[in-house]
């Protein structure tokens, strides 16, 4: 028996302008998912939700939080880093597709040929990897999955709710489809 | 049949004297409750080293650890593994806490704890947040298949804080 029990909620409201959002701002249902760019389960789910994604269409935003776990993935900061530098320049969801696409070449070379293949400002880029200019937003990413509950990658949560259920295609675009009604 | 949620125990409740002991960490050290007096104190009893989910919590906790530093919280692991298979454990997974053996005579605390399960023989997977005299304050026991994450015991260390300001 437990003698606490809660549901995990998301305690950190998703506030346009500081979350990276896909899809429309007004879409019915949220899928947010904390992730970490180094984890082979999240390199596993992000075509998944990437397909989620296209058959919700303009039903869905699609919202990513960093949950790097440095402990085992020593790459995973940094190229949450890279992440947040390109979104600096407007090209977050670019970079993180091509993080996740090539979880084996997260190593600083490879992040820098990254924003050269994607034209970002190279000088600004380098500049906020070596500076750790984004590291304060994602430790507020990180604590704010350890505060709604989040205990590994991917976590996802539907409209504030986690997701506990598996999240094969099926099972989570059924998931995503239910809170739509 | 018994099912296998009405087989686990529940842990001791809040408010209880938290049990003392004195367990190895190392092969030539020893670590116990009262070593920690004056500090909240994070007890997590886990089935096993290796296993994925246990893997798992750890490898969070120690990410967390930032976090329950900020409330002077000092945590322990505790599995029936013995201080070698600790060792290697924490060396492969990077975990700097201490990860206590609760080998011989095998469960003995975490039975003191009612966190055993002794048709697998194995710790539960139970968490307990100790205040600075040593009171049970919290208490949560997890399926044994399912991380408990890190909110339960922040929460519980929140408003242990709260309360010791007002």
């Amino acid at each position: 028996m437990n003698l606490t029990t809660w549901e995990a909620r998301l305690t950190l409201p998703i506030i346009p302008g500081r979350d990276h959002i896909r899809g429309p701002l007004d879409a019915p249902v949220t899928l947010l998912e904390y992730g970490d760019y180094e984890c082979p389960y999240c390199g596993l789910a992000h075509p998944i939700t990437r397909v989620v994604q296209q058959e919700m269409g303009d039903m869905l935003r699609f919202v990513f939080r960093h949950f790097p776990v440095t402990t085992v993935h020593p790459y995973a900061e940094l190229a949450a880093e890279a992440a947040e530098a390109a979104g600096a320049q407007r090209k977050f969801w670019a970079m993180h597709d091509l993080l996740y696409e090539n979880q084996q070449q997260l190593d600083p070379p490879h992040l820098l040929a990254n924003a050269e293949a994607l034209g970002l400002d190279i000088k600004r880029f380098g500049s906020d990897l070596g500076r750790h200019v984004h590291e304060a937003k994602i430790r507020e990413d990180f604590l704010s999955g350890v505060r709604s509950g989040v205990n590994g990658t991917p976590s996802f949560f539907i409209n504030d709710v986690r997701h506990d259920a598996p999240w094969d295609f099926a099972t989570l675009l059924t998931a995503v489809k239910q809170a739509a009604m | 049949m018994a099912t296998r949620q009405q087989q686990q125990n529940a842990p001791l409740a809040p408010g209880t004297r938290a049990p003392d002991f004195r367990l190895h960490d190392t092969p030539d050290q020893t670590v116990a409750p009262s070593d920690f007096r004056g500090r909240p104190l994070i007890l997590a009893f886990y089935p096993a080293d290796w296993s994925p989910v246990c893997s798992d919590q750890m490898v969070l906790y120690q990410q967390v650890m930032p976090e329950f530093q900020k409330y002077d919280a000092q945590l322990l692991g505790i599995s029936v593994d013995g201080v070698w298979c600790h060792l290697a454990f924490a060396k492969h997974r990077n975990i700097h806490f201490p990860l206590l053996a609760d080998f011989e005579p095998k469960g003995d605390v975490s039975r003191a704890y009612e966190a055993y399960r002794r048709q697998d023989g194995v710790s539960e997977r139970a968490l307990f947040v100790l205040d600075r005299d040593g009171m049970i304050y919290w208490s949560y026991l997890s399926p044994v298949g399912v991380n408990p994450g890190a909110d339960g015991i922040l929460r519980a260390l929140d408003a242990m804080a709260r309360k010791v300001a007002s």
